[in-house]
């Protein structure tokens, strides 16, 4: 079981937690000027990460809150996490090959 | 009394102490201390098992959890069973009945052995490869027979009475083995003040220190468990196995409480499963003695060369008269040497090395000893029991150097060397590498806050061992925040344990017998050389072909040996074929274990409504949706459910209907920006509903599905009261909770789960207005003022309501919506109201069925998350003139306005009795021959009591386009007729839905 550091309430058990998928895809403002490929790609398009992805969760146990996070999917060490609406924070290169 | 084959003294048994026991009905006696292995040797009975595949009678291998053979079954009443335990760890109480496993009649003489016979024609895969038709064979004769004649004990007939507990648990420094590494590891963590929780599988802590005869091993353990004991911030976890390893430094423990009793105090849990995360971990969890691959090596007394120092050391055990030591490991002599001394006759030393100069092999040539080198075995003769073993010389081509000797014997003792075990360092992904010196696979990169020290990570010697543990509990502490404690220096791997893997040299020409590389799942070098033969390069496909290293206990003794063998055959150095994964369990665990206390009725919350108990007390039948126990019909005096269903029915259109639909999801959306949030939201336009209206709402997903459907009231200008299916509750909520967080952030919107905090009865029916009227105040519900899709707050009975006038059913009808406290009170005011009017309580499937009848659609069984709002009939809901709501762009991709479409209509069968299965696929055109396409399903299907016939909703492509025709359904009873109507079979005008 993970443990997962939500930005509002500190590391806390997997259990709390839903996934919420992939972070950073803001929904078009004006879905009806966009074409169809272009809602489709927003729709359905993920990356599939080998290393550091940014990704969603929501604490739905405990604040409730979304929030995103930096998990190294080669072996789920989480690197950061932040709130809903900031940029993903600049790692050091080496970040995510030691243990967290 | 208590064995022939015991010691006059030593061990750490306790002699004042004698057990009685039995032994498949024989009578046996050991002593405290004993597990049920040593206790059997000590009375010289050395057959113990039959094994998995070919029933080959067997002894014990190993000394303890990586026993493959001598699997047994403890018994102590009819439920509490337990097969496949390790005869080595099944520790002996007053009373304990063990059973050996997979034999019939008997364990000395077992039908089964045939396949023994047969193996010709068991070769690896043979499963695969034999039974493959005729097909009907499968079931009548391959799965109850053959899959009966192999195997392990059987399950027990009853449910398990006992109690699993379960604990969580956090420390500084979690060490998973008590060997001298780990004892050493806990020294140094705690010395600091860090909280350390030390743990070990064993009875008794001490690892290998517990077979060592040397007093000073001895008295460091006692001085050093004493010293943990005493210290405030150490737990010490006997009987306790570390058996997977989660992420972020999530460790399963599984401790066994009472197995080890006579008596088991009442109440008290029989396991406990430990999730301990630690900040730090030290994995010393030893090393394991490999056997040696040779013809004939898995007869009873054919042991590990450690085994016997074990049973020897720490049970005073005599495992046999005459020993003949086979082995590629110096540590092995050192078995001889404390056996000779204990009055046992070394036949010969065999050692496969071209040399023998390690210093226990020095010591056991000087007190005489017979020693030879370039040793290899040839076959082993005895049934239940070996007798003699035949050795040779063989130089680098395989050629004899000499001649064959054959030496009579009652015990073998082999050794290939000693296994770290990675398990749980491979579990944590943890990489590893090959190491020459160590002949093994070590621990490199952790992927994880852990380090191993010791044996397991190829630091064999004592006090290497000891440093190691020391250095690394030291580290471990530091890592967690404890700096100083004592230092060690951190020992190289050494190769005092290296030796062989693969199979011994047969001379040039030679067959040879059966040659196990894999106890417990009977695998041979036969079958592993025929993977090789057959193409499998891939060590991860001969595993799965052949089954090595896929028994109970996944290999611990075998696979080193199965993939030294391997990469004999494809003459590749071991460390080019690679490594199976490891995976938990470490060794088997229970299910009680896993589940804990969540069983029976803590299997999973009852959620129930405020009305349950009255329904309980009117007989009402129940059906489980989620977690809801819901009413699904209230049988009168003999009625079966149709009966019940059709004269509910009947009460709902006639007179009036009370149903609970409390458990519909609620949710409260307050704010200034409440209209502007609902009108992106849902699909409908929310702009033009007047505060005291109501709207049947519809949510789609972003891909413009159908997501969830429900009535939805403004109850002021910035307030919504939103409902949501029984099922969507919370994933609705979870919904407008993404939209309102992180895309529409600038909303001055709340949201608020209410669903437990309103009861909602539904009064359903033309008489409902009747009974309703005598209960309420403060409402007038004319149909003047109060006309279908209003919204009013009111009292009933004096307890505050929110009124709707809504019909789920085709009616005229209201849903009272009070506070859950107060719900029982009213809604027996209302059945006692209702008396005079015929007023009757209806369950689920009536409610399904007037749904039905309607036309309306349930979100979930109309729709399946590929269906639109067009689709089932609802495009009159979408506010298509809103700029956008979610879901609104994907309505204009092709795909989802294409005329072909499946779309809702009725079905009506020719013949009107046959209700239609749900699910049942729809053809174009009668009396066609497959290959058929469908071009639809049915979604819905009852009989209606009120059209005293079968009616059925259903998707079909292009369906709107298709009323009248005649469409093809396939049922059980052949092939019938449909004609396609329109889904609304009753008062299509509503007129009664607005009287």
């Amino acid at each position: 079981m993970l443990l997962i550091p939500c930005p509002y309430c500190g590391a806390r058990p997997e259990l709390e937690f839903a996934y919420a998928g992939q972070a950073h895809l803001a929904r078009p403002q004006d879905p009806a000027t966009i074409s169809a490929q272009q809602w489709a790609d927003f729709l359905y398009l993920r990356d599939n990460t080998r290393g550091v992805h940014a990704e969603r969760w929501r604490h739905t146990h405990g604040c409730g809150r979304f929030f995103n996070a930096l998990r190294d999917t080669t072996n789920d060490h989480f690197l950061a996490s932040y709130r809903s609406g900031e940029p993903p924070p600049s790692l050091p290169p080496d970040a995510g090959q030691a243990p967290p | 009394m208590t064995g022939r084959f015991r010691a006059a003294s030593g061990g750490f048994i306790d002699r004042t102490q004698p057990l009685r026991f039995s032994f498949d009905g024989r009578r046996f006696a050991g002593f405290a201390g004993d597990t049920l292995a040593s206790a059997l040797l000590a009375h010289g009975v050395q057959l113990l098992g039959r094994s998995f595949k070919y029933h080959r009678p067997r002894g014990i291998l190993a000394a303890g959890a990586e026993e493959p053979s001598a699997l047994v079954s403890v018994r102590r009443d009819q439920a509490r069973y337990t097969p496949n335990l390790r005869a080595t760890e099944v520790e002996l109480y007053e009373g304990l009945e063990a059973h050996s496993q997979n034999r019939w009649p008997s364990l000395a003489f077992d039908v089964g052995a045939i396949s023994d016979l047969l193996a010709p024609l068991l070769p690896a895969g043979f499963y695969y490869k034999t039974f493959m038709w005729p097909r009907r064979a499968w079931k009548a004769l391959y799965e109850p027979y053959i899959r009966a004649a192999a195997g392990l004990g059987r399950a027990p007939s009853e449910a398990d009475p006992d109690r699993y507990a379960n604990r969580y648990a956090h420390c500084d420094v979690l060490i998973a083995g008590a060997g001298p590494s780990g004892i050493a590891a806990a020294l140094a963590a705690g010395a600091n003040g860090a909280r350390v929780i030390l743990c070990d599988q064993q009875a008794q802590f001490g690892g290998s220190l517990l077979d060592d005869a040397d007093p000073s091993a001895g008295s460091w353990l006692a001085h050093s468990l004493e010293s943990l004991r005493s210290h405030p911030r150490v737990t010490l976890l006997a009987r306790t196995t570390a058996f997977g390893y989660f992420p972020h430094n999530l460790i399963a423990l599984n401790q066994r409480l009472t197995d080890h009793l006579q008596n088991p105090a009442a109440g008290q849990p029989r396991e406990r499963c430990w999730q301990v995360r630690a900040r730090e971990v030290v994995l010393a969890t030893g090393a394991i003695e490999r056997p040696l691959v040779f013809p004939g090596n898995d007869r009873p007394g054919i042991m590990l060369a450690g085994t016997a120092r074990s049973l020897l050391t720490r049970y005073a055990v005599i495992p046999g008269t005459r020993a003949v030591l086979i082995t590629a490991c110096d540590e092995a002599y050192r078995a001889a040497l404390e056996l000779q001394q204990a009055g046992i006759t070394i036949a010969m030393i065999g050692d496969v090395r071209a040399r023998a100069d390690g210093a226990w092999a020095q010591a056991a040539r000087d007190a005489g000893l017979p020693v030879q080198t370039q040793t290899t075995v040839l076959g082993t003769r005895g049934r239940l029991r070996v007798k003699a073993i035949q050795l040779a010389r063989l130089d680098a081509q395989r050629r004899l150097i000499g001649a064959v000797h054959s030496y009579d014997c009652d015990l073998v003792l082999m050794s290939g060397g000693f296994t770290p075990s990675v398990h749980l360092h491979s579990q944590s992904r943890g990489k590893l590498a090959w190491d020459d010196t160590v002949q093994s696979f070590v621990p490199t990169q952790s992927a994880e806050r852990t380090r191993s020290a010791g044996a397991c990570r190829g630091v064999f010697s004592l006090s290497g061992a000891r440093d190691d543990g020391t250095a690394a509990g030291a580290a471990a502490a530091r890592a967690a925040g404890f700096a100083g404690g004592p230092t060690a220096p951190v020992p190289e791997r050494d190769g005092a344990m290296a030796g062989f893997a693969g199979a011994l040299p047969l001379p040039q020409g030679a067959l040879g017998s059966k040659a196990f590389v894999d106890w417990q799942n009977d695998v041979t070098t036969r079958d592993l050389a025929l993977a090789t033969r057959e193409g499998f390069v891939s060590i991860e496909h001969i595993k799965r072909y052949t089954t090595t290293g896929m028994a109970t206990d996944q290999g611990k003794t075998s696979n080193l040996n199965a993939l030294g063998f391997v990469a004999q055959q494809l003459d590749k150095p071991i460390a080019e074929v690679g490594l199976t994964t490891f995976r938990m369990p470490y060794t088997p665990v229970s299910f009680g274990s896993f589940a804990g206390f969540t069983r029976g009725e803590l299997f999973d919350p009852v959620r129930t409504t405020p009305t349950h108990e009255w329904a309980v007390r009117h007989g009402a039948v129940f059906e489980d949706v989620g977690l809801w126990k819901r009413a699904r019909h209230f049988p009168q005096r003999g009625e079966d459910m149709d009966a019940a269903v059709a004269r509910e029915c009947r009460a709902v259109r006639s007179a009036c209907g009370l149903f609970d639909a409390s458990t519909l999801g609620k949710i409260e959306v307050v704010g200034p920006d409440a209209v502007s949030f609902m009108n992106r939201m849902y699909a409908n336009a929310w702009d033009s509903l007047a505060v005291g209206r109501c709207r049947y709402g519809v949510l789609l997903g972003e891909d413009g599905f159908v997501l969830d459907d429900g009535v939805v009231a403004r109850t002021a200008e910035d307030r919504f009261h939103v409902t949501t299916t029984t099922g969507g509750a919370a994933r609705v909520l979870a919904l407008m909770e993404d939209y309102l967080q992180t895309e529409w952030t600038q909303l001055r919107v709340w949201l608020t789960s209410t669903s437990e905090q309103w009861a909602v009865i539904a009064l359903q029916g033309p008489l409902s207005r009747r009974v309703l009227q005598e209960l309420v105040e403060g409402v007038d519900l004319s149909a003047a003022a109060m006309p279908h899709m209003s919204v009013a707050r009111c009292r009933i009975r004096g307890v505050p309501a929110l009124l709707f006038r809504v019909s789920f059913t085709g009616e005229l009808g209201f849903e009272v919506n009070v506070p859950s406290d107060f719900a029982l009170a009213v809604w027996q005011a209302i059945h006692q109201a209702g008396a005079a009017h015929g007023l009757t309580p209806y369950g689920t499937e009536a409610m399904h069925v007037l749904r039905a009848e309607k036309g309306y659609i349930i979100v979930g069984q109309e729709t399946d998350g590929t269906v639109t709002a067009d689709d089932v009939g609802l495009g009159w809901a979408l506010g298509k003139n809103k700029p956008d709501f979610v879901g609104k762009r994907s309505l204009a991709r092709p795909a989802l306005c294409a005329s072909d479409r499946k779309q809702l209509v009725g079905l009506f069968t020719t013949d009107p009795q046959l209700v239609l299965e749900e699910g049942t696929q729809v053809m174009q055109s009668p009396g066609q021959r497959p290959p058929l396409r469908a071009i639809g399903h049915v979604t819905s299907s009852y009989h209606s009591a009120t059209l005293d016939r079968s009616i059925a909703l259903a998707l079909i492509a292009g369906g709107r386009a298709r009323l009248g025709q005649a469409l093809s359904v396939w049922t059980a009873g052949g092939e019938v007729a449909v004609e396609v109507t329109s889904p609304v079979f009753y008062d299509p005008q509503g007129a009664r839905l607005n009287g």
